[in-house]
C-alpha cells in the first residue's frame, strides 16, 4: 500500500547493482553495474536480447536467485530504504508480494496441477497478510474478474485453464496482495497474438485504475511499447540506454538502441528490417571500453575505453561517447 | 508473378484433411481431432507464401501432411501434378528429396552425436549422391551459400559447439544439399535470439530467390511475412480463412479474423501504451469439437444471426487473387 512519500519521488532506485554467477568456467558477470529507477504508476520496459542479464536482475530484485549466483552488491531501495540488506526473514514479511510481486517466464506452467486455482491464488493474502480462507477467496475472485476470467474457474484445477487463462490466473496472483509494483518477466512470449494483445489490455487497466508501477522485462520490441513510460535497455550487464518511450522509440540515442529498432520486422512498413551484425561479447570475460564496441558502425578510439554515462535530456541517459559534446558526463 | 504459362502449380492442396483419432486405453475412440479440414491452396514453382496461424490451428499439421510425414485423411496434396498418396518406394523417396523441411528446433533437428559434415553427407548418401568427392563438394557449396564460414572449421563441429542460429544455418545447407523444388519451413526462427531471426529470415529469402525454390514459411509472427512471402494464408481451426497477396491482405483484409489478428499486432510505438486494443473475446476452439457453421463466428464481432453459425462458409473472391471464408464477402 502506498506509503506517505512524495508522488515523484522513486518507488525503487538500483544503484550500481551487480551480480555474478559462480560457473565451472568462472565468474559470469550478469548485472554489472545497473543504475535504474522506477516511479509510482510508471512501467519502465528492460529490454534485451537474451544473456543479456535482465532475467537475472528481475532475480535479484524478489532473491529468487538459482544456488550458484554470488551475493548481490550494490543498493536497491524501496521508498529510500535499502531492501538488499535485508534479512531473508524481513524480506520475506515485508516486501516480497507485499510491496514487489513477480511474474515469471512461463509461469503459467507452475501453477500446482492437484490444487484449485482459486485457492493458489488467494494463498499470498493468506500467507503474507494472514487473511482467513473466506477473505482471501473473496478477494481472488476480485482479481479475477479484475484480470478477465469468469470467477467459476476459481474452483477449477489449472490443466481445465487454457494457457492463456492460466497466465491470467498467474497474473490475479501477483495482484492479490496489491503490491506497489510488479515485476513481470516475458509474461506473454508463450502465449498467442490474441491473448497476448488482451494481457496487455490487462495491464494497461490495471495501471491506469490501480496506479500499480511495472517493471516489465522482455526482448519483444513491439510488445515493450504497449506498456512502456520508459525504456531501459541491457547489454552485456549493463544497462545502455534509459529514456521516456517517446525519446526510446523515436530518437534512440546509443547505436545499439537504433541498430534495434531497425532490425524489429514491421508490419506496416516498407522497408525491410536490417540485422545487427556479430554477437553479444561474453559475460565471463567481457571487453574493456564500450562492449558494444566491436558490433558499432560508429566506433571511434574513445571507445576504447569504458563509456561514461551521458544524459542528452533529464531521465535520459546514454552510456555512449558519441553524447560526450553535447551531454554532462 | 511468375512467368509460366497455364499449367499445373508446383503443389496443389484439394481439400486436404488430416484427422486424428484420439483412443483411451489404445482402442476406444473417444474423438477425433480435425487438425487439417478441407485445406485448399495451390503454390507455384518459386512462389515464397506464408502460412501464418496461431498455436493449435494445424499449421504444422499441415506442414507434416505436405512433407508426406502425415497421411492425409482425406483430400489429396499433389506435386508437380503427381498425388503424394500414389508415390511408392523409389517415387516417395524422390519427393522427399525435393522437398526440403526446416523446422522449429535446429537441435533437436540434426543428430547430436554427427559432427556437421556427416550430419549432411548423410542424406546425400540416402539418396545415391557420390562419388565421395561429389558429396564433399556439394557439402563444401551449403556451407559456403549458408554463410558458415571459414568451411574447414565448421565441417568438424558437433550441433552443441553451434549457436542456435549457426545450428538453424546447418539445417538450411542440409535442405539445400539435394536441390529442392521447394522448402517447407515451420516456424524456422521462433526458438531464435531476436536479432537472429532477421539474419535467418534473410538467408531462406536469399537461397529461395538464388535457387527459385518455392519457400512455405509457416509462422504464427504476422508481423514478419511483409518482407519474406509475396503471399499469405492465414489458418484458423484447420482451415485457411484467407489467402491473398501480402499487400493485399494487411492493406485489405477481408476477413474478420485477419482484422483481428493485424489489430493485435503492434508496431513499436509510444502511442501503443496509450490506447486499448479491440481483441475479440473467448479463444480458438478445440479442433475436436469446432462450432458448427464459420468457426470464427463466437468471437466474430460481425456474426450473422442465422447465417455463421448455421453455414459453413465457402470461398469467396473480393478481389483478384484474393479468397476470404467469410459471409460478409458473399456477393450481392
Amino acid at each position: 500500500m502506498a506509503v506517505t512519500a512524495n508522488p515523484d519521488s522513486p518507488l525503487l532506485e538500483i544503484e550500481d547493482l551487480r551480480m555474478q554467477y559462480r560457473t565451472e568456467q568462472g565468474p559470469v558477470n550478469a548485472v554489472d553495474g545497473v543504475n535504474l529507477e522506477i516511479r509510482r504508476n510508471e512501467a519502465l520496459v528492460v529490454l534485451g536480447e537474451s544473456g543479456c542479464g535482465k532475467s537475472s536482475l528481475a532475480k535479484v530484485l524478489l532473491r529468487t536467485l538459482p544456488r550458484n549466483a554470488g551475493r548481490p552488491t550494490g543498493q536497491v531501495r524501496l521508498d529510500g530504504r535499502d531492501v538488499l540488506a535485508l534479512s531473508e526473514e524481513r524480506f520475506r514479511r515485508e516486501v516480497r508480494w507485499v510491496r514487489i510481486a513477480l511474474v515469471m517466464q512461463a509461469a503459467m506452467n507452475a501453477l500446482n496441477p492437484v490444487v484449485r486455482v482459486g485457492e493458489q491464488v488467494a494463498e499470498p493474502l493468506r500467507i503474507h497478510r494472514g487473511w482467513s480462507r473466506r477473505a482471501a477467496m473473496a478477494r481472488a475472485a476480485e482479481a479475477f474478474e479484475e484480470v478477465g476470467i469468469a470467477t467459476d474457474f476459481l474452483q477449477r484445477y489449472p490443466h481445465e485453464l487454457s494457457g492463456g487463462m492460466r497466465q491470467r490466473a498467474v497474473l490475479a496472483m501477483a495482484l492479490v496482495t496489491d503490491p506497489d509494483l510488479v515485476i513481470l518477466d516475458e509474461p506473454t512470449s508463450a502465449l498467442d497474438v490474441l491473448t497476448q494483445a488482451s494481457i496487455m489490455n490487462v495491464l494497461k487497466r490495471i495501471k491506469r485504475d490501480r496506479g500499480t508501477s511495472f517493471v516489465l522485462i522482455t526482448h519483444d520490441v513491439a510488445t515493450s511499447s504497449e506498456l512502456a513510460d520508459r525504456v531501459a535497455l541491457m547489454y552485456a550487464g549493463q544497462v545502455v540506454e534509459e529514456a521516456s518511450a517517446e525519446a526510446f522509440f523515436t530518437a534512440p540515442g546509443h547505436p545499439y538502441s537504433q541498430m534495434l529498432m531497425a532490425s524489429v520486422p514491421r508490419l506496416r512498413q516498407e522497408e525491410p528490417p536490417v540485422p545487427i551484425p556479430g554477437r553479444p561479447p561474453s559475460l565471463q570475460d567481457p571487453p574493456t571500453g564500450c562492449r558494444f564496441a566491436e558490433r558499432c558502425p560508429r566506433r571511434f578510439e574513445r571507445c576504447a575505453e569504458d563509456p561514461a554515462v551521458f544524459h542528452p535530456d533529464a531521465r535520459h541517459r546514454v552510456r555512449c561517447w558519441l553524447h560526450e559534446a553535447g551531454g554532462t558526463g | 508473378m511468375n512467368t509460366r504459362d497455364r499449367s499445373e502449380p508446383l503443389l496443389v492442396a484439394e481439400d486436404l484433411q488430416t484427422h486424428f483419432e484420439l483412443r483411451q486405453w489404445g482402442f476406444i475412440r473417444t474423438g477425433t481431432v480435425r487438425a487439417v479440414d478441407g485445406v485448399r491452396f495451390t503454390l507455384d514453382a518459386g512462389e515464397a507464401a506464408a502460412v501464418v496461424g496461431e498455436s493449435g490451428c494445424g499449421k504444422s499439421s499441415l506442414a507434416r501432411t505436405l512433407l508426406g510425414l502425415n497421411r492425409p485423411t482425406g483430400g489429396a496434396v499433389r506435386f508437380e501434378g503427381q498425388s503424394l498418396a500414389d508415390l511408392k518406394g523409389a517415387d516417395l523417396k524422390a519427393y522427399r528429396a525435393r522437398v526440403g523441411y526446416v523446422q522449429q528446433d535446429p537441435y533437436g533437428a540434426l543428430p547430436p552425436f554427427m559432427d556437421i559434415r556427416r550430419a549432411l553427407e548423410e542424406p546425400l548418401v540416402v539418396h545415391g549422391i557420390g562419388p565421395r568427392a561429389e558429396r564433399e563438394r556439394r557439402i563444401d557449396a551449403a556451407l559456403e551459400e549458408v554463410g558458415l564460414t571459414p568451411v574447414a572449421q565448421v565441417r568438424g563441429k558437433f550441433p552443441h559447439q553451434l549457436s542456435g542460429g549457426q545450428q538453424q544455418r546447418v539445417v538450411i545447407a542440409r535442405a539445400l544439399l539435394l536441390r529442392p523444388k521447394l522448402i517447407i519451413a515451420d516456424e524456422p526462427v521462433s526458438m531464435l535470439d531476436a536479432s537472429v531471426r532477421v539474419e535467418i529470415l534473410d538467408l531462406l529469402h536469399r537461397v529461395q530467390r538464388e535457387h527459385d525454390i518455392a519457400l512455405l514459411y509457416i509462422t504464427h509472427d504476422l508481423s514478419t511475412v511483409r518482407h519474406y512471402a509475396g503471399r499469405v494464408m492465414v489458418m484458423y481451426a484447420g482451415r485457411i480463412v484467407e489467402q491473398a497477396p501480402v499487400d493485399a491482405l494487411l492493406d485489405a483484409p477481408q476477413h474478420p479474423y485477419t482484422e483481428a489478428l493485424l489489430s493485435a499486432l503492434a508496431d513499436p510505438d509510444p502511442a501503443n501504451a496509450r490506447q486499448m486494443r479491440e481483441i475479440p473475446g473467448g479463444e480458438a476452439p478445440s479442433l475436436v469439437s469446432p462450432p458448427p457453421g464459420c468457426r470464427f463466428h463466437p468471437r466474430c464481432p460481425q456474426a450473422m444471426a442465422g447465417v455463421c453459425e448455421t453455414r459453413d462458409p465457402p470461398d469467396f473472391r473480393p478481389a483478384p487473387y484474393h479468397r476470404a471464408a467469410c459471409w460478409l464477402r458473399e456477393p450481392e
